[in-house]
């Protein structure tokens, strides 16, 4: 009965993209954007909402990587790191999965 | 209060009802409770909801009693849905049916967070005063999967449950539930009135702290487990609805809108009504809202305090309750003068716990009783 479920631990060719209960959204009032979650709103930074913003279901870790390494004129194993520890961190908390 | 310290709200609590199937004892709604006929009708709500959105409100927690007892449910979800307010549907999980969770499904609803009152049947039966209610419960955590909506499991903690923690946890996961709130009874609203037969012990609460921090580890990343802390064993208060009148607020069946669940047990407070006033000048602008906004009108030892900007001296109806003063420090704190007083109301009620069977319960319904003053 027990589900069998396991901690998602982020691959360079995992593609994470966003669950159906975790959505981002412009806020008009506070002309910022969020990301609304179950009982929790979250206020990414610029940085941030460039990585979910890649999260499509299609992209991999790896791309994404290049792609914002591209962005922001840096060196990719630079990059590798923050996003890597980025993902993980919300896949543990369940508002990203692979 | 000054302007520049106010902040658009951020969430809502909507109680649509207070009529429910269940009769939990510790009930967060107001002791004294709403018939039918006194609940906003349809397009009142839909308009509330649209003033909020406008306001910033950017969640919208629908609860009650049982809001599906609301036939318009799915019809306000759907006004949610539109304005991209993220919907909360709060329910027992009694009495619904598979069509009625697909519908709310394709309304919009985003989430759903379901009570269950024990991991076994009998304890469910006991509290609830349903018979019936478990099963129910299991069907509907089964339906709102199906319908492909995320789900939070809610465990209500005392006396007679707080043993069944581990299995709690182990449902929750068996029913493909993404969280699950194990939540310590506040002790407001039917909570205080029934809190000698509700109190755990410090002992079965220190377990259960250790239990619920190994499954927390154990399951990162497979089920987020949030635990709400017991305030009658608490070094610090929890800041109460993350301060007063400071990102979230309330509204009763009839409209009234409150900074909290408990906001009436202070009689010195007036609450306005939605219509009366719009939203807006409510949130602004009511004397009950600026009563304990901010940190101005903190007493000492909260004025003075290093964290009166983390815990915003904790909850006003609980040092209402047990302080008999609204405006004094939450005793929850260690901080408090009267701090003591938690503990020998813990004792008290394992003392109460041994005369009697510890299971007489004055079950929540309309007209039972009054709010204790």
């Amino acid at each position: 009965m027990i589900a069998l479920r396991e901690r998602s631990i982020i691959s360079p060719d995992a593609t994470p993209s966003l669950p159906g209960h975790v959505r981002i959204q412009y806020d008009p009032v506070r002309q910022a954007w969020a990301v609304l979650s179950p009982e929790k709103v979250f206020w990414p930074n610029e940085v941030s909402l460039d990585i979910l913003r890649h999260c499509d279901g299609q992209t991999t870790v790896a791309g994404i990587i290049s792609a914002l390494a591209l962005e922001y004129d840096a060196a990719e194993e630079d990059v590798a790191a923050d996003v890597t520890a980025f993902l993980q961190e919300w896949t543990d908390k369940l508002l990203v999965k692979t | 209060m000054s302007e520049a310290t106010l902040f658009p709200p951020i969430g809502m609590l909507a109680e649509l009802t207070h009529r429910c199937p269940l009769q939990c004892p510790y009930c967060s709604n107001p002791v004294e409770l709403l018939k039918g006929n006194r609940e906003l009708d349809t397009q009142t709500w839909a308009q509330l909801f649209r003033q909020a959105a406008d306001l910033g409100v950017l969640q919208v927690h629908l609860s009650g009693g049982e809001p599906t007892v609301r036939r318009d449910l799915e019809e306000l979800v759907d006004g949610l849905a539109m304005r991209g307010v993220y919907s909360n549907l709060i329910t027992a999980g009694v009495n619904i049916t598979e069509d009625r969770i697909r519908a709310l499904a394709e309304a919009g609803l985003d989430h759903v967070q379901l009570s269950i009152q024990g991991a076994r049947p009998a304890t469910t039966a006991l509290i609830s005063h349903m018979h019936s209610a478990y099963e129910q419960k299991l069907d509907t955590a089964r339906r709102v999967r199906a319908a492909g909506l995320p789900l939070t499991i809610n465990a209500p903690i005392h006396r007679h449950n707080i043993e069944e923690v581990p299995e709690f946890i182990e449902l929750a996961l068996s029913l493909g539930a993404e969280r699950l709130e194990i939540a310590n009874v506040q002790y407001s609203g039917w909570a205080l009135v029934n809190r000698d037969a509700l109190m755990p012990s410090r002992e079965a609460v220190e377990k259960q702290m250790e239990i619920v921090a190994a499954a927390q580890e154990r399951l990162r990343g497979i089920m987020n487990i949030d635990f709400v802390t017991p305030d009658y064993f608490a070094t610090y208060p929890k800041p109460c609805m993350g301060g007063w009148a400071r990102d979230a607020f309330m509204v009763a069946p009839d409209g009234t809108v409150l900074p909290c669940h408990a906001a009436q047990t202070i009689r010195t407070l007036t609450f306005e009504r939605f219509g009366e006033r719009t939203l807006r000048e409510i949130w602004t602008d009511s004397p009950g809202f600026n009563a304990f906004r901010g940190t101005d009108w903190m007493q000492e030892p909260c004025r003075s305090c290093d964290r009166r900007e983390i815990d915003w001296g904790g909850c006003r109806c609980q040092a209402m309750a047990i302080a008999g003063d609204a405006a004094a420090t939450d005793p929850a704190c260690i901080k408090s003068p009267i701090h003591a007083r938690m503990g020998m109301l813990v004792a008290d009620a394992q003392a109460a716990a041994k005369t009697d069977k510890g299971t007489e319960f004055i079950y929540r319904r309309i007209a039972q009783v009054r709010e204790p003053v």
